[in-house]
């Protein structure tokens, strides 16, 4: 036996060594729990490791904020411009985006939702991964003293990045969404379609438990569905790239991640998610063109055309009813085709208010304007050009703008219709209508002149009987039509 | 006299200081964590496979090789989130393995090394792969083109790295 041995002695060590780590991976593997207290052996190595990858990290983003703080300023002055036309352009948008969010809110709230906020988050500084492909972690500079727990969702300005998988000393390993193992609850944003996020082995992302009947567009976004109690509910995860047929009457679902996994610097570790029903403002929706005309100064009411004229081309015949435009004094820097702002410019139409939110589905106009986003001084597209509700009695003006918008200038007229009876006071667009902005939109030239009277188009429009009372809750689109001028 | 940790009392037969022999696994180590973040497409390379190919092949002992492999395997595995053994396998037989192909055949020229590298790292990755799908249930893809493709890009570095090493050898 000792012979043996002796004589195999090599072989033998080999195979109970072999057998001494599979024992233990069989071990690791039976008891694997998210509870389960980290092995000392890593702790050992990472705390080896990190020191040395927090210094190289430290001294590299020194080297690189000494560079481009003090010494690589050029182009810097250009660039403060830029940034604050940025500054300006989203603050605009930020009015319409919190009347959005205010009137979701108060959906919701009457729904009795219950949403989740991002509350508070830590900024880290990813200083390590673990060097193999078929594990796809990384480290970062921050650990339990900083409030980083296991389970944390790791987020980016651009999307989401991962969960914090181990809390260590000095560190801690944040298991990217493109490792097989992870799992992310995300849904479409258009379809609104669930799913689960996984990587691959190869380290894309893919989407799965899609059924095969649904249809998917590639270029369509994907957003967290916060179903796996991890990350909220719509930060970005990344945009369909490809669709095929996948196994067992599922969708195969490539996704490219918003955030650059490969490429990471700094994250954001969400450390703490509030769940709450969002509250409602007292004060009442206020809508964005609202906030805008009564901030800007108005253009001074003109006296009444004759009708019998036709408008002059190139500027816009505004009707007493109507406000003037964010466009006509607005002091907004923008460029050509951000948010599509129809008047951006001085030169730009005025915009009726009402009509112009009824035309765009409920919108503000100018979530109404951003649809199309070509509009430009000369000639705003009749997508972003607010439709006049009320055409032309007479038949020299329609000669000259068949629905209302000039020709030559492409401007939106609504002229007085001198011909017509007294418009009802107020006329009420169905719900249904106000749902799609192509339904919508025949609205604008549903009143027809028939023998001089204008009728409400019975699709489109509600009879005018009663002036109804607006509830709170209804979309914010609550047109009147434009009272004529006295004749 | 330094402190030394080999070996087999054969022809070519090389040791090393105890501060190398801890110094450069744990650079390896680091390296391959630190580097892919800035360069990804380092992540090809396994700078830990080669420390322990080169160990194995110039102490030529077959226990000192599967014990390295064994060492700094798991080493690697502490740094990701899987069951730790699985690296630890795969480089505990790579290490042997190698050891026992240095005691037979002369494996100090260039292209006898690259012929092992890539020998052994095609090795390893069966290894690995075997005991990833088999033992911890990963769900691996197997591709020759990119297995291939690796094993040539780790041999090629293997060349350069094995000669900077082998300043540091010092004869038995």
């Amino acid at each position: 036996m000792e012979s043996v041995f002796g004589r195999y002695r090599n072989l033998v060590i080999l195979v109970f060594a072999l057998f001494l780590q599979v024992i233990a991976l069989g071990v690791q593997v039976h008891r694997t729990t998210d509870t389960e207290p980290t092995r000392l052996i890593r702790v050992w190595v990472v705390s080896a490791v990190t020191p040395f990858e927090k210094a190289i990290v430290w001294v590299q983003s020194g080297t690189a904020s000494l560079w481009h703080n003090y010494f690589y300023l050029r182009g810097v002055r250009q660039e403060n411009r830029d940034l604050k036309a940025e500054i300006q352009r989203l603050r605009l948008e930020q009015v319409r985006l919190n009347q959005d969010a205010e009137q979701a809110r108060r959906l919701q709230s009457l729904l009795g939702f219950r949403e989740q906020y991002i509350s508070k988050t830590v900024p880290a500084q990813v200083i390590g991964s673990s060097g193999s492909e078929q594990s796809r972690v990384v480290y970062i500079d921050k650990d339990k003293n900083d409030g980083v727990k296991t389970g944390d969702a790791v987020i980016t300005v651009d999307g989401i990045v991962g969960k914090v998988s181990r809390v260590l000393p000095g560190t801690s390993q944040v298991l990217l969404i493109n490792d097989q193992t992870s799992g992310v609850g995300a849904l479409l944003s258009k379809s609104r379609l669930q799913g689960v996020l996984r990587g691959t082995p190869a380290g894309e992302v893919i989407l799965e438990k899609v059924m095969s009947d649904e249809t998917v567009q590639a270029g369509e976004n994907v957003v967290t569905s916060g179903g796996d109690r991890i990350f909220p509910k719509g930060l970005p995860v990344g945009v369909v790239t490809r669709v095929s047929q996948g196994p067992d009457l599922f969708l195969n679902i490539r996704v490219k991640p918003a955030a650059n996994l490969s490429k990471l610097e700094e994250v954001l570790v969400v450390t703490n998610v509030k769940e709450m029903q969002p509250a409602q403002q007292q004060t009442g929706p206020v809508r964005a063109i609202d906030i805008l005309t009564d901030r800007l100064p108005s253009v001074p009411e003109k006296p009444a055309q004759d009708p019998s004229k036709p408008p002059v081309a190139g500027s816009a015949a505004v009707s007493p009813n109507t406000k003037p435009g964010i466009g006509a004094n607005a002091n907004v820097i923008a460029k050509p085709g951000d948010m599509g702002l129809a008047a951006k410019n001085g030169s730009a139409p005025a915009v009726a208010k009402p009509q112009s939110t009824t035309a765009q589905g409920g919108t503000s106009p100018l979530a109404a304007a951003s649809s199309n986003g070509t509009s430009n001084s000369s000639a705003p597209t009749d997508a972003g050009t607010p439709k006049p509700q009320v055409e032309p009695a007479s038949n020299k003006p329609a000669a000259s703008s068949a629905n209302g918008t000039s020709k030559n200038s492409g401007l939106a007229v609504v002229k007085p219709a001198t011909e017509q009876k007294p418009a009802p006071p107020a006329v009420k667009i169905s719900e249904k209508t106000l749902s799609t902005g192509s339904a919508a939109q025949p609205a604008g030239n549903s009143v027809k002149p028939t023998g001089g009277q204008a009728k409400p188009a019975s699709t489109a429009v509600n009879p005018p009987a009663k002036p109804k009372p607006q509830p709170q809750t209804q979309p914010t689109a609550q047109p009147a039509m434009p009272e004529p001028p006295p004749q | 006299m330094p402190l030394t940790y080999t070996s087999q009392d054969q022809i070519e037969v090389y040791r090393f200081s105890v501060g190398f022999t801890i110094v450069v696994p744990l650079i390896a180590v680091f390296l391959q964590a630190f580097i892919p973040l800035k360069v990804q497409f380092f992540s090809i390379f396994d700078l830990p496979l080669l420390v322990v190919i080169f160990f194995a092949v110039a102490r030529r002992s077959q226990v000192a090789g599967l014990l390295t492999g064994s060492i700094i395997g798991l080493l690697q595995d502490s740094l990701t989130h899987q069951p730790i053994g699985v690296y630890g396998i795969a480089k505990t037989v790579v290490g042997y393995g190698a050891s026992s192909l240095g005691v037979k055949i002369d494996v100090e020229n260039a292209g006898a090394r690259f012929l092992v590298v890539l020998f052994f790292y095609v090795i390893h990755e069966i290894v690995y792969f075997m005991v990833a799908r088999g033992l911890v249930g990963l769900t691996l893809e197997w591709s020759w083109a990119h297995e291939l493709g690796s094993a040539f890009a780790n041999a090629i570095l293997a060349v350069g790295l094995f000669a900077l090493l082998d300043r540091f050898k010092q004869r038995t």
